[in-house]
């Protein structure tokens, strides 16, 4: 028999061993995960970056970190067992941006409409 | 064989195509029960994020209170990134040696995490005792509520993290590496690592975009 008897053999809580990452896997998602966040605090530190530019490239340092994260260690890949949770990762990511933007852009909105408060 | 043939005539798409596509028939268990468990952590990133939009909204309302930049300190803020970083990986290794069947090799890396997870809260809970200590605990500026709320949930996630640490440690110590014990493991270091991913948040936009 060809491959296809894997498929056949499989029933409803039987395990199925196979690992699914190495130590080599583990360790460059460490190396990569430590120089970000290394590069994250001399970028907010030091004048490497144009000074209004330092938030931009620390939520860009941020995403890259989280992205390592999830490749090397939560092992979110292309493979089809990750498919389900990849479509629920990009759901989260939605609800997430939506809550934390949202937020943001009506209270500043609400608060440059504000009457200007005067000393008492 | 004419069975092996009826058998294999539904299937004629390749195994490795049909799987997670609903079709290859049911995933395996510990699939499943990750699916399942990455849900809640989706929720849980849910509920951070609007504690994390509560501090964005609130973090220049200190009502003539200390500023982030007076209160934080970077240095131990790197050392406690370093510590749940460290512990992520040691994390991951005790994970891969479980799956591995190294049940001594195992709980030589879960005793590495529960040591750096403390490592982590001991320096979290002298920041917060220290600034309580100086008349910046949360009931002094909207900033400071934002802070400790968000700063603190996370730290009582890494405290829960690691309480169930120790009780899974003592089911491989009790029970072995069995199916069932395995797939606790796995939904713990998903745990874990995601609340890493919260700390790459918690320390950009709170430490080092509030001390600059």
């Amino acid at each position: 028999m060809d491959g296809s008897d894997r498929l056949l053999d499989r029933t409803p809580g039987v395990e199925e061993h196979e690992a699914t990452a190495s130590y080599l896997s583990y360790t460059a998602g460490l190396v990569l995960a430590i120089l970000a966040t290394i590069a994250s605090f001399v970028v907010s530190q030091t004048n490497l970056l144009w000074a209004p530019g330092i938030p931009v490239g620390l939520v860009v340092l941020a995403i890259a970190q989280i992205g390592i994260h999830l490749v090397f260690f939560l092992h979110l890949g292309s493979g089809p067992d990750s498919t389900n949770n990849i479509l629920a990762l990009a759901f989260g990511v939605l609800i997430v941006f939506l809550v934390i933007t949202g937020s943001v852009w009506i209270i500043t909105n609400l608060n440059s409409n504000m009457m200007p408060m005067t000393a008492q | 064989m004419a069975i092996a043939t009826i058998d294999r005539a539904p299937t004629a798409i390749p195994t490795e195509l049909a799987r997670g596509r609903g079709g290859g028939g049911p995933a395996p268990k510990r699939i499943v029960v990750a699916y399942g468990f990455w849900i809640f952590i989706l929720s849980d990133m849910v509920m951070f994020s609007a504690l994390f939009a509560a501090f964005a909204v609130l973090r220049g309302n200190t009502a003539g209170g200390p500023t982030g930049a007076e209160l934080f300190n970077l240095r131990n803020v790197f050392i406690e990134t370093m510590c749940l970083l460290l512990s992520s990986y040691t994390c991951g290794l005790g994970a891969l040696s479980a799956e591995l069947r190294y049940p001594g090799r195992f709980l030589i890396f879960a005793a590495f995490t529960f040591v750096l997870g403390t490592a982590f809260l001991v320096i979290e809970a002298t920041e917060f005792a220290g600034m309580v200590a100086k008349g910046a605990g949360p009931s002094r500026s909207a900033f400071l509520s934002a802070f400790f709320t968000l700063v603190g949930t996370h730290g009582v996630h890494v405290a829960g993290g690691l309480i169930a640490l120790i009780y899974l440690s003592a089911q491989v110590i009790a029970k072995g590496l069995q199916a069932a014990v395995l797939r606790r493991l796995l939904c713990w270091s998903l745990f874990w690592h995601a609340l890493d991913i919260v700390w790459v948040g918690v320390f950009t936009l709170v430490y080092l975009m509030g001390a600059s």
